[in-house]
């Protein structure tokens, strides 16, 4: 085979006389080099059409906190406490983030410093997901390489380079947390198989910073805490117990909780905490099999161990029923956060809590964001599962878990596809590079057996082995057309992946962009020019009232206190700015006086036909503020049930200070040719409220395309 | 119920017989995993009599003397001749892996208790 294979070899290389598993090596070290760069230059589509920027709006979170963390250390950083957002409440921000990404990016940027590429730290934020995507996709071949075999580790590591799913969260200028916590999870995953597998306290250790830097990184680290205890029970339960497993599980609890622990955000979490309970729960039960197993070891009478095992696990079993009831009852254990068991119950948010309710992510799967982000890896999937049931292992049990958990996480809520694209990757790695196997197994065998019949076998061998050439053509024509077919169905997967990265998970949200009639692109920078007018013409301890999803981004761009931003924490406060924003004008302005608001901020999108503006996230600031304001009611803006803004519109939606604000002076614009003038090319009507006068605001500043509008508040009268 | 007193008598004296057989390394082992639950176990009952403040002192003590149990026993475990899953690790690997685990444990041990 080595010599056949070497004729293919252009002269020069011949001479080397690499040996079939030099050869192997090399092929491997190249082909994991080439999907690394790959990994990487797939997710720069926004940095080369349109610039070197963060996206959305909570990486501005990040990115601000990563500008305070290198200019002021990091004692000052994990100390810090934020006047500039919530006013008057301020944030406790070194308390109620997860450090992992900034200090990460911060690392890497006195990195390059170190060695004088005079980077600025928003360079290094911008490109630190693609990064991370790249290592992770290093991580995917060590994982598959130890569930399968190599070959699977590479296939793996090139689907999850280009996966839709994960690419949709960590392309360039996606500077949040799941751009890192994702490597951290597959990194914290693939160390606990290796320590399951291996048994030694090396790999457990390794397991348990993989976990701490998990922890640091992202809240979603409860999946772990969860899976892996689940994962342990799921080995009792089938009788795979054993010390290789009790020393890795131990271990890694004990010195993952240790180290999770320092982070002030998880606090005592890890001891206090429904969510966290299994694994606690589970680390009892080792404990229990541990000495069980020890006492048969120790008697060897079969009789006597009976007698004993009855009484320890009625013993163990009524006194842990007895402390989680006691937890439970007692409240000293807390029952599971709003957050976490909305995914248990996926119509909990939408009764009780409005504003998980709202996030767009939050929102159940449909099957074609499945077959969008994840393509020929749905059918993959349940053929990878089948392979791995085939050989089940303890590696084979830990990824069908991870698979099948992850997936139904992926079905309650969109934005958790991100966690099961690994999962799915790996699995469906393993049926494509089994698959292939077999088939090219299936080939190669047929050119073997004629050889060795013309060689100088006896009679009696070249009749069975001519046997088996008759049954052979047919495999073979069928193995070379399955080949073929299996090729172009990943062909097809990397150019949907392409296509999808390039159309639908490169827009930087903040820049927008359209065709014009004559075909060429029209950019629309409207946010920044707000944010900087904000930043240039407003006195510097301004406050700013807006809808909290442009929070973060007045704070880091327009430096300005801000009364609500995006991290949501205080459900009251933003009520209080929902219902200023639904309330009739003069009762609104009470409520900016008793905030000290200085400047309102819209956004608008009636005149380009913008369709995230404020009067389309309207219901929701009725919502929450009737919410916690029973003086705002739902029905007073309904007309049958449905929000309108033309003449049809009830008498409050036409004269709240959202509409006002929106559509003051728009009734003289024309929008759209052969349209009367008011026209909102939004919701597709003429407005109903033309002629608006604002008593308590004036207009600040307006965009070039309408979408930002800046109001300032009026001082009151000097003379009631 | 004599029955089942005579049961544990008879639990109890095979066990004690059988336990006389270990190698006297892993007895060794043994007795530092109950002087560390034990002085676990102390703690716990300290802080059942002035109360759970700093709370992450008292974790910090009672974690560092579970965790270090646990990683004893790890080291029982490998250390063990006959265990056949890690009869290739060397009992010197073993130690040191023990060692550098309970270096980091009592390294954030010691940030943690405030």
């Amino acid at each position: 085979m080595a010599t056949t294979a070497l004729e293919f070899l252009p002269a020069p290389l011949r001479s080397l006389r690499l040996k079939t598993k030099q050869q192997e090596l090399l092929l491997r070290v190249s082909t994991l080099a080439l999907i690394y760069v790959l990994a990487f230059i797939v997710r720069l589509f926004s940095v080369l059409r349109y610039e070197s920027m963060i996206h959305e709006f909570d990486p501005y979170f990040n990115y601000r906190t990563t500008l305070f963390l290198t200019e002021h250390g990091y004692s000052e950083f994990w100390n810090w406490f934020d006047f500039e957002s919530w006013y008057p409440l301020g944030r406790v921000v070194g308390g109620t983030l997860f450090p992992g990404l900034m200090v990460t990016a911060a690392i890497l940027y006195r990195f390059l410093r170190a060695l004088s590429f005079a980077v600025h730290i928003r360079e290094v934020c911008v490109l630190t997901a693609p990064f991370f995507a790249a290592n992770t996709t290093l991580v995917a071949y060590a994982f598959g390489r130890e569930i399968w075999d190599s070959g699977a580790g590479l296939v793996a590591a090139a689907l999850i380079a280009i996966c839709p799913g994960y690419i949709s969260r960590s392309v360039a200028g996606s500077y949040d947390n799941e751009g890192v916590a994702i490597f951290a999870l597959l990194l914290t995953f693939y160390l606990f198989v290796r320590a399951v597998n291996t048994g030694s306290l090396a790999w457990s250790l390794a397991s348990a910073f993989g976990y701490f830097y998990m922890v640091s990184a992202w809240g979603g680290y409860v999946f772990i805490i969860n899976l892996v205890p689940l994962y342990v029970l799921v080995l009792l339960v089938t009788g795979r117990y054993s010390q290789r497993l009790y020393v890795a599980y131990n271990s890694m609890y004990v010195l993952g909780m240790l180290l999770a622990m320092q982070i002030r955000f998880v606090g005592f979490q890890h001891v206090q905490s429904g969510e966290h309970m299994a694994a606690m729960g589970v680390f009892f039960l080792l404990q229990v099999f541990f000495f069980l197993d020890w006492v048969k070891y120790m008697l060897n009478d079969a009789k006597l161990y009976k007698s004993f095992l009855r009484t320890t696990l009625t013993c163990v079993i009524t006194v842990g029923t007895l402390a989680l009831v006691i937890g439970t009852a007692s409240g000293y254990i807390s029952p599971w956060t709003g957050r976490f068991y909305s995914l248990l119950d996926p119509t909990y948010a939408k009764d009780h809590i409005p504003i998980i309710a709202s996030v767009s992510e939050h929102q159940p799967t449909a099957w074609s964001s499945f077959m969008f982000d994840f393509q020929i890896l749905l059918f993959l999937f349940p053929a990878g599962l089948y392979f791995c049931f085939k050989r089940l292992s303890d590696a084979t049990i830990f990824i069908v878990m991870y698979g099948l958990t992850s997936m139904y996480f992926a079905g309650v809520m969109v934005r958790l596809i991100l966690v099961a694209a690994p999962a799915v990757c790996l699995i469906s790695a393993i049926a494509a590079s089994a698959t292939i196997k077999n088939l090219t197994t299936l080939i190669r065998t047929k050119t073997k057996s004629p050889q060795a019949a013309s060689g100088k076998t006896t009679g009696s061998k070249a009749a069975a082995k001519g046997a088996v050439d008759q049954s052979l053509p047919f495999q073979q024509k069928a193995a070379i057309f399955l080949l073929l077919g299996a090729f172009y169905m990943l062909s097809r997967y990397a150019i949907h992946c392409t296509w999808v990265t390039s159309e639908a998970y490169s827009s930087p949200s903040i820049v927008l962009a359209a065709r014009g009639h004559n075909g060429g692109r029209v950019i629309f920078d409207d946010y920044r020019e707000a944010y900087y007018w904000l930043r240039q013409n407003t006195p510097p301890d301004a406050k700013i009232m807006s809808w909290w999803d442009y929070g973060y981004q007045i704070t880091a761009m327009g430096n300005r206190t801000v009364i609500v931003d995006n991290n949501t924490w205080n459900n009251t406060h933003i009520a209080t700015v929902g219902r200023a924003m639904s309330s009739y004008e003069d009762e609104a302005y009470e409520i900016m006086q008793s905030l000290d608001v200085n400047y309102v901020l819209v956004v608008f999108g009636g005149v380009t036909g913008y369709s995230s503006d404020d009067i389309n996230k309207f219901l929701w600031m009725v919502r929450i503020g009737g919410g916690v304001f029973p003086v705002i009611k739902e029905p007073d803006y309904l007309v049958n049930g449905e929000y309108r803004v033309d003449k049809g519109a009830t008498p409050k939606m036409l004269n709240c200070l959202m509409y006002k604000l929106c559509y003051y002076r728009f009734g003289e614009l024309t929008t759209e040719y052969g349209k009367p003038p008011g026209y909102d090319r939004v919701r597709g009507v003429e407005i109903g409220n033309k002629d608006i006068k604002l008593e308590y605001l004036e207009e600040a500043f307006t965009t070039s395309n309408w979408i930002v509008r800046i109001y300032k508040v009026k001082p009151p009268k000097n003379r009631s | 119920m004599p029955r089942a007193t005579s049961d544990a008598r008879l639990l109890i004296q095979s066990l004690s017989k059988a336990y006389a057989a270990t190698p006297t390394n892993l007895k060794i082992i043994d007795l530092y995993v109950v002087f560390a639950v034990a002085t676990a176990l102390i703690q716990v009952a300290y802080m059942g009599l002035v109360g759970t403040f700093p709370f992450n002192s008292f974790l910090s003590g009672v974690l560092s003397c579970i965790g270090t149990a646990v990683l004893a026993v790890c080291l029982r475990i490998q250390v063990n001749k006959d265990n056949k899953e890690f009869k290739d690790l060397p009992p010197e690997r073993a130690f040191a892996d023990f060692v550098l685990c309970n270096l980091v444990l009592h390294l954030v041990i010691m940030n943690f208790l405030g």
